[in-house]
């Protein structure tokens, strides 16, 4: 028997697959998240958007049980996430040491080690549950690769296939489709739009509002606060995005309808053609990467 | 004479038997433990752990009590003094590391001026002493290095989530801190069992070149642990011969055979050495990586 047995909190569900109530975290002085209270049901597809720095790693953190709320409270399916061990974690690429000497398998392989317990040695299920994720991304073929060997959305498809070795039932992903073409932006889209037929919970953070506007039934806009949350439509609005976004967001009257200029430090790749939001009078939604009003013309 | 009679004829010696199983069993446990160093960027807290443990050294060795046991509990209070400072301030952990280290070095060396022999114990201390390995002394290695071995290969897999990916270990609800303390315990027990091979200032080089030289060498970590094991133990037997034959100190004469073999693999490396990048148009592949071929 493995030397520690762990409390795994049973799973009602009945209740929501994420809640939070008044949920606040501080660093220092500063707060990271401010109250902020919403409800994820079994199967919901979230997008996380928001400026940078607005608390979505933080958010992240906290629904995973990383980092403990000051104030209020996270329940996953009805229970603190202290003891599950179903959420799953796709960190950002920037934060993985993609020299180190690990291959495909090694790091899907790392989602099962929860589930084995001290002085275990990984046993027959465990290598199909590894077998059956990388199958389920597509990623069979590179099992015995370096991690490093592999193209940005490999890479993210490996630590896509370690959530599911981990059986994860709530998967927080952090900017996983930053920095990748659009081939692999959307072979990734495409797993997670599977998974949630699995009745997999995904929460993904996003600082691309076009994509997560067209690829997600759900936003969530966060600025430390929750802005605004519900379907892009409604979330997507002229008045909810100048909130969020403050000093960073320039509107632009055109012939054509308003058009929304973000400005995001960080990331490429984001001149992507503008998508019709909604049919009432939608604002547009442009993000340009430190470039001035002026420069930039209205679509024709 | 012989190739064999040049390995055989030190052997005659009773000292250089005992220096040699001291050469081997060092070698293999500091590269294995170094990986983790390696791997985790602790090669600062290696080297300021091996010179905070001075005090407890030279204490245990006035009052004749055994030294592994002084730099045991140096190695505690350092690392424990480290936390607090990082922790309980707004000062980074390296600046923390830094200050703990000297201070602990400084008052080592104070308290050894004030003994007779000075010169002689304090060189010892410093740089090792393998000729002078007793058989108590290679029991103490021995049973310390089982111990060692022993806990990487029980945590193998919680000691790689850890060092791979902090975050996974807290969302597996592994016990990451005490996972952290424990690898950190095991590298200040390496650091006491070399002690008296390499001395304090150079057993850095034995926990972390050979492990370096591994990684350029290798894609999974068991075969980096026993490429860099196997580097490990070629290094110190080597090193060992070259510094009986042209009466060179052991301890630097090791550490110099390791650096040149790390420095070789840095420019010839299949892969992944300089002259290879060089000359095999540039070996670009997605993420900075080298294609190696498998």
């Amino acid at each position: 028997m493995p030397l520690m047995t762990r409390k795994i909190p049973t799973h009602d569900a009945s209740l929501p697959a994420v809640e939070l109530e008044n949920v606040t975290v501080r660093y220092d002085q500063t707060v990271a998240l401010d109250q902020i209270s919403f409800r994820l049901n079994r199967g919901d597809r979230v997008a996380v958007v928001g400026p940078n720095g607005a608390g979505k790693s933080t958010l992240f953190h906290a629904i995973a049980g990383v980092v403990r709320p000051d104030q209020g409270q996270v329940r996953i399916y009805g229970s603190v996430p202290g003891g599950h061990i179903c959420v799953g974690y796709v960190p950002q690429r920037k934060a993985i040491d993609w020299n180190f000497p690990v291959t495909v398998t090694d790091v899907v392989m790392m989602g099962r080690v929860g589930k084995m317990g001290f002085l275990r040695w990984p046993a027959r299920h465990d290598r199909e549950a590894v077998h059956a994720a990388l199958a389920e991304v597509g990623m069979s073929a590179f099992a015995d690769r370096q991690i490093g060997e592999l193209s940005g959305g490999q890479q993210q498809r490996v630590f896509l296939a370690r959530a599911l070795a981990q059986e994860a039932e709530l998967l927080l992903m952090d900017e996983p489709l930053t920095g990748l073409d659009m081939p692999s932006q959307e072979a990734i889209l495409t797993i997670i739009d599977r998974l949630h037929t699995h009745g997999i919970t995904v929460m993904v953070a996003s600082h691309d509002l076009n994509q997560a506007g067209e690829q997600f039934p759900l936003l969530l806009l966060l600025n430390h606060r929750l802005m605004a949350y519900g379907p892009p439509a409604r979330v997507l609005t002229t008045e909810n995005l100048m909130a969020a976004y403050g000093g960073q967001v320039h509107v632009v009257h055109t012939t054509e309808g308003d058009l929304l200029l973000t400005d995001t430090c960080c990331g490429g790749g984001h001149d992507l053609p503008l998508p019709e939001l909604a049919h009432a009078a939608p604002p547009v939604v442009q993000t340009v990467q430190h470039e001035t009003v002026e420069s930039m013309r209205p679509p024709r | 004479m012989d190739i064999l009679h040049l390995l055989t004829d030190p052997l005659a010696y009773g000292f250089m038997v005992r220096a040699l199983l001291a050469a081997i069993m060092v070698g293999i446990i500091c590269p294995v433990v170094g990986t983790y160093m390696v791997l985790k960027g602790l090669s600062f807290f290696g080297d300021a752990l091996a010179h905070s443990i001075l005090p407890g050294v030279v204490l245990t060795f006035l009052f004749g009590w055994p030294l592994a046991l002084g730099a045991m509990i140096s190695a505690l209070v350092a690392a424990f003094l480290i936390g607090v400072i990082s922790q309980r301030s707004t000062l980074q952990e390296d600046t923390a590391i830094g200050i703990v280290f000297a201070g602990a070095f400084a008052l080592g060396v104070a308290m050894i001026s004030t003994a007779s022999n000075y010169a002689v114990d304090l060189t010892h201390i410093l740089f090792g002493d393998v000729l002078g390995v007793s058989t108590t002394d290679l029991w103490v290695m021995l049973v310390l290095g089982l111990v060692v071995l022993g806990a990487i290969v029980a945590f193998y897999k919680e000691f790689l989530v850890l060092t791979f990916d902090p975050v996974l270990a807290l969302v597996l609800r592994l016990p990451a801190t005490a996972l952290r303390y424990l690898l950190l315990g095991v590298i200040a027990l390496t650091v006491v069992t070399s002690l008296q091979t390499v001395g304090i200032a150079l057993v850095l080089a034995m926990l972390v070149t050979p492990a370096a030289t591994a990684q350029l060498l290798t894609r999974r970590l068991p075969p980096m642990m026993m490429v860099a094991a196997l580097l490990g133990v070629f290094a110190n037997v080597t090193g060992l011969y070259i510094s009986y034959y042209l009466n060179i100190a052991s301890g630097p004469t090791m550490v110099l055979v390791s650096t040149l073999i790390f420095g070789l693999v840095f420019l010839f490396a299949p892969g992944r050495g300089i002259i290879w990048r060089m000359t095999s148009n540039g070996g670009r592949s997605p993420a900075g990586a080298s294609p190696t071929s498998r």
